[in-house]
C-alpha cells in the first residue's frame, strides 16, 4: 500500500483504490489498466491533456457511467475496501457517499433553501427543524451562509457564478458524503471566486476526501496534496503516467512526459 | 513545432546572461591577482569601481527571473532552473566581491615590496577561475557529473591555501616585523579560497537543476 506524508502526518492510500481498471465506451477503450491508491482526507488532483479520460475516471467513482449505453468496466474500484461495482451495492447510497460538483454551477431553478433541502428530503429527512439545521450547516461549511442567510427564499439562479458553485458544494455536503468529486469546478469562475472555492476545498479536506479534475496547473499545485497525471496512449486509451505528492510532481516529476506536460511543452 | 517559444527564448537569454556575468567575475579575479602581483594601485582601484557593474548585471538578471516567474509560472525543471539561477547569481556576485576585496588589499599594500615572489596565490587564482569556467560549462550543458567533478577540484584550492598559510606563518615566526605584510597575503589567499567554495555552491545548484536533489558535497574545512 502506498503511504504519503501529508501535511505532517502519514496517510495511507486506502480510501479509494482502483485496481487493474479498464473502461470502454462500446468498442472504444477510454481507460487502460489504471492502478491508483487515493488517500482519505486529502485532495487529489487529476491532470492531463483533453480527452485522456479524466472525467470518465471521475464519473466511474460514483458510477455515473452506468447511465451510458454500451459502456463496460473491467477491474475494480474499492471504496473503504468494498468494490463499488458489486451487485449488492446500492447506487443511490453510493452517490450519496460520493458526491459530485460539475464544471458549470447547476443549481435547480428553485429557492436557495430548497436547493439544499432537496437531497436530504430524498433521503427521508422530513421535519422542518431538521431541514433548517441541515441547510444552515451545509451553507456554513460551504462558506456561503453569511452571504445568503437573509435571502434563503430567493431563487438560487439570482446568485453569482461563484456563489452558485458554493451552493452546489453545499448541496453535495447536505447529504453528508465522504468523498467529493469535482470536475473543473472553477473553469466558469473569475479569479476571486476561484480562490474562494480553493480555500473552501482546503477547509473541507480536513473531513472529506476530494478529487478534482483541473486543466489549471497552478490550481492543481495550489490546492492538492497528491496529483495523478493521465495521458492518452497511441490508440487514445487513457492511462496513468505518474502519481505522487503534488510537491514532488510539480518540482521534480519522475517521468519525462509529466515534465513536458506540466511545463507546457506538449498537450 | 516547439511549444512555449517565447518562454524558451527568455530562459535561454537568462542562461546567456549568467555566462556573461560569469566571465565578468572571472576577469575580476584574474585582474585582482595581476594587480596584486604587480602592486598596481590604479588597476586595483579600477577593479573596485567596476564591481558595481557586476552588481548591476546581477540585479538585471534577477529582475528577468522574477518577471518570468510572475508571468509564466514555471514548473518542474523550469522552476528548478530559475530558482537555481537566483542562487547562482548570489554566488557569482560574492566571488566578484572577493575580487574587489583582493583589490582593496592591493591598495593597503601600496608600493611596499612583497615578502617573496607570489607563486601559490596565482596558482590558487588559476585553479579557481578554471573551476568557475567549468562550472558554467556544466550549467549550460546541464551536466551533473561535470558539476561533481568541479566540486572535487576544490580540494586542490584548499591544499594550496594550506601551503600558502604555512609558508607565511614561518615568515611571521622568524621575523615578527613581517606580520603585517604576511597577514595581507593570507587575506588575499583566503579570498580565493572562499571564491572556490562559492563555485562549489554553484555546482550544487547545477546538480539540483538536473536531478532535483539537494546534495551537499562541497563541505570545506574552512
Ligand atoms: N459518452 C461517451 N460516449 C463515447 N465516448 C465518450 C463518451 N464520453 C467521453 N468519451 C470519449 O472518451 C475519451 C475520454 O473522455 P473524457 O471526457 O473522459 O476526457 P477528459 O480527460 O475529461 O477530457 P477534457 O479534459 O476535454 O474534459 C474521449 O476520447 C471522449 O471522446
Ligand atoms: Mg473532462
Amino acid at each position: 500500500m502506498t503511504e504519503y506524508n501529508l501535511n505532517g502526518q502519514t496517510c495511507r492510500g486506502d480510501k479509494i483504490k482502483a485496481k487493474n481498471l479498464n473502461f470502454y465506451y462500446g468498442s472504444f477503450q477510454a481507460l487502460r489498466d489504471i492502478n491508483l491508491d487515493i488517500p482519505g482526507c486529502a485532495i487529489t488532483a487529476i491532470i492531463g491533456p483533453s480527452g485522456c479520460g479524466k472525467s470518465s475516471f471521475l464519473r466511474l467513482l460514483n458510477r455515473m457511467n452506468d447511465l451510458i449505453y454500451g459502456s463496460r468496466i473491467e477491474g475494480t474500484i474499492e471504496l473503504d475496501g468494498k468494490n463499488i461495482f458489486d451487485k449488492e451495492v446500492d447506487v443511490v447510497d453510493l452517490r450519496k457517499n460520493v458526491g459530485m460538483v460539475f464544471q458549470k454551477p447547476n443549481p435547480f431553478p428553485i429557492s436557495i433553501f430548497d436547493n439544499i433541502a432537496f437531497g436530504p428530503k430524498q433521503h427521508g429527512k422530513k421535519s422542518k427543524i431538521e431541514l433548517e439545521e441541515i441547510v444552515e450547516n451545509s451553507l456554513k461549511k460551504a462558506a456561503l451562509w453569511d452571504e445568503v442567510k437573509d435571502k434563503l427564499g430567493q431563487s438560487a439562479l439570482a446568485l453569482s457564478g461563484g456563489q452558485q458553485q458554493r451552493l452546489c458544494i453545499a448541496r453535495v455536503l447536505s447529504v453528508e458524503p465522504q468523498v467529493i468529486l469535482m470536475d473543473e469546478p472553477c473553469s466558469a469562475l473569475d479569479p476571486m471566486a476561484t480562490l474562494k472555492i480553493e480555500d473552501l476545498m482546503r477547509t473541507l479536506a480536513k473531513n472529506y476526501t476530494i478529487i478534482i479534475v483541473t486543466h489549471n496547473m497552478q490550481q492543481a499545485a495550489r490546492v492538492s496534496d497528491t496529483t495523478a497525471f493521465f495521458m492518452m496512449e497511441p490508440d487514445r486509451a487513457g492511462s496513468l503516467v505518474e502519481y505522487g505528492l503534488t510537491s514532488e510532481i510539480f518540482t521534480n516529476p519522475k517521468d519525462k512526459r509529466t515534465e513536458d506536460y506540466i511545463t507546457g511543452r506538449f498537450g | 513545432m516547439e511549444i512555449r517559444t517565447d518562454f524558451n527564448r527568455r530562459l535561454r537569454e537568462i542562461q546567456d546572461d549568467i555566462l556573461i556575468m560569469g566571465s565578468m567575475v572571472e576577469t575580476a579575479i584574474i585582474t585582482s591577482i595581476k594587480a596584486l602581483k604587480e602592486r598596481d594601485i590604479d588597476m586595483a582601484q579600477q577593479l573596485i569601481n567596476d564591481d558595481a557593474l557586476i552588481n548591476r548585471k546581477r540585479f538585471e538578471i534577477e529582475e528577468k527571473c522574477i518577471k518570468l516567474i510572475a508571468t509564466q509560472q514555471p514548473l518542474a525543471g523550469d522552476l528548478r532552473t530559475i530558482i537555481s539561477v537566483l542562487n547562482i547569481l548570489t554566488e557569482l556576485e560574492r566571488v566578484g566581491d572577493y575580487a574587489a576585496g583582493i583589490s582593496k588589499i592591493v591598495l593597503m599594500i601600496g608600493n611596499e615590496e612583497h615578502l617573496k615572489p607570489l607563486i601559490d596565490i596565482p596558482r590558487m587564482a588559476d585553479k579557481t577561475t578554471l573551476m568557475l569556467r567549468e562550472s558554467l560549462d556544466a550549467f549550460i550543458k546541464q551536466d551533473a557529473d561535470k558539476a561533481r567533478a568541479v566540486i572535487a577540484e576544490d580540494d586542490d584550492v584548499d591544499n594550496l591555501y594550506d601551503q600558502v598559510f604555512r609558508e607565511l606563518l614561518t615568515f611571521m615566526i622568524e621575523d615578527p616585523r613581517t606580520i603585517t605584510r604576511a597577514t595581507r597575503l593570507i587575506w588575499a589567499a583566503h579570498n580565493l579560497e572562499r571564491s572556490a567554495d562559492r563555485v562549489t555552491n554553484i555546482c550544487e545548484r547545477i546538480i539540483y537543476i538536473v536531478t532535483g536533489k539537494m546534495e551537499e558535497l562541497g563541505a570545506s574545512n574552512y
